[in-house]
Formats: C-alpha cells, structure tokens, sequence
C-alpha cells in the first residue's frame, strides 16, 4: 500500500448549490472508497483553503485530480493557490457534453442520469489514475 | 413606497468530503434552504467564497450570515471572516451532536440513521438561528 504522500490527490468541487457539484463529490467518492482507495486521497477543498497542512502537504506532495463543477474551477484555482500540481483537470460540464442523453437534477440526492454521469466521470477518472500510477507519481 | 430588497439570510456550510458532519452540514443547509425556510435564506457556495466570488463576498459583507461547520477547524467560520466580514452566528455540528448526546454518524457519502438526526437537529439549529437574526421570534 503506498504511503499517503505517494497517492493521487482527488479534489472534488464543494459546491451545494447544484447538481454539478454533487456529481463531482459522487465521482470522487466512487474513486476513493470503491474504486481505486489505495491509490487516491479525498482531499476536502475547504480544509486545503484555510491552511490545513496535512492536506496541504498531500498536494504539494502528490500529483492532483481536481474535478470542477462549474466554469469557476475553484478546486483547480485552489490545488494551484496551495502550491500543488494539478495532473488533470476534470469537469463535469466536459462529462455532460460527452453524455448529452443524462440530465443530472438533485443536490442533497441526485437522479439516476446524475448518478450514472458520476460513475461515466469516475471511470474517465480511474483511467488518469491508472497512468499515473504506471508511470510514476512524477509523471 | 419603494419595494426595498427583502433581507435574508446566508447559510454557509464546510461541506466538508472527509466527515460525515461536512455532509451533515451540507444537508442541513439545503433542508433550511429548500423546506424549512426557503423565503428567508440564501446558501452561498463555500469554494467558490473562498477563491474570490466577489458576489458572494458582497453579500457577506451586508447581509448576516451562518457559519455551519462540521468539526472544530471552523473552516465556514474562519474563511468567512476572513475574506468578507465575520458570521452573525456560528454552529458547530459535533457541539451540537455532544450537546444533544446524539450517536456518533457514520458515512460521509450516505449518512446512517445518526446522520440524519444531526441533520434534522442541525437545520432546526439554523433555522431558529435564521429566526433571531431576522426578528422573527420562535414560530
């Protein structure tokens, strides 16, 4: 199992105001508890912001994977600001122009389009994951 | 006359991804926002606060707002202080959770049978909090 310093940052956007960001929260705990847990670390944006430095640390440490629930691309603009490096940088507005079919609704709960439009994010996710960890954390 | 803006109230909520009071927070806020009372409150989105969203800002520096944190890192509390102006009220979920001798919750992405107290008990919270800033009493 690799130390917390040697896995993949997952910084989801933290926005309550629509279904976007709950689909980036869901994509990310897919990765983390389901998929890939011994290859990623949840990082809470909130914490990273106000100086946290363990989770501060894991970003200047680990390459990132933010996920941004709208243009504004605050878990980008702030993996940045903490002086860490963003790998890739997920959008669910990307995922939504890839699967026009599923209309994600809900916040405190999505729909089922929502969910499955997490899990088709999470999978584009496990895929960077992957090579990350193939080539190295350095890569 | 002229019609004057109506004054509300903004909820902020942590959110934070790695607890289960940051959900608890999240789904307070949205319960307060969407059933308990939708007339008298806006939510502001934390991440995009905190990584320069003047409007949101604007609104803090005017209007009262809560902080509703998840744990004692007050991260809602702290960045709204410090990048607009201080809460008129601040509610911490695990003070609440001691106070009330409620069970510990358990999930950050599904929240157990305690979790859901703490949300119900958390929006009532903020809901009388909304109350007093607004003059309305008990209802």
């Amino acid at each position: 199992m690799r130390s917390s310093s040697h896995k993949v940052a997952i910084v989801p956007c933290s926005g309550i105001g629509k279904p976007y960001g709950t689909v980036s929260r869901v994509a990310a705990y897919q990765v983390t508890e389901d998929d890939r847990p011994e290859l990623t670390r949840l990082v809470p944006l909130a914490l990273l912001v106000m100086g946290d430095e363990e989770y501060g640390r894991i970003v200047t440490e680990s390459p990132a994977i933010t996920i941004d629930g709208c243009p504004q691309a605050c878990a980008t603009k702030m993996v940045q600001q903490s002086g860490g490096r963003v790998a890739h940088e997920c959008s669910v507005l990307g995922a939504v122009r890839s699967h026009r079919d599923l209309k994600p609704q809900g916040i405190a709960e999505l729909n089922e389009d929502g969910e499955k439009l997490a899990n088709a994010l999470a999978q584009e996710i496990n895929a960077m994951i992957d090579a990350l960890t193939v080539a190295g954390p350095d890569k | 006359m002229p019609e004057l803006p109506r004054k509300k109230v903004g909820i902020i909520a942590c959110s934070g991804e790695e607890l289960p009071e940051g959900t608890i927070t999240r789904l307070a806020a949205l319960r307060v926002l969407h059933q308990v009372r939708p007339e008298d409150t806006v939510t502001i989105c934390l991440p995009l606060f905190l990584a320069g969203g003047e409007g949101d800002r604007n609104f803090a520096r005017f209007y009262p707002t809560i902080a509703v944190d998840g744990c004692e890192k007050r991260c809602a509390f702290r960045g709204t202080e410090k990048y607009s102006n201080r809460p008129a009220a601040g509610i911490v979920v695990t003070d609440l959770i001691a106070q009330h001798g409620l069970d510990q919750p358990h999930g950050c992405r599904k929240l157990d049978a305690a979790g859901m107290k703490a949300v119900e008990l958390t929006a009532q919270e903020v809901a009388d909090t909304v109350d007093e800033l607004l003059g309305k009493g008990l209802r």
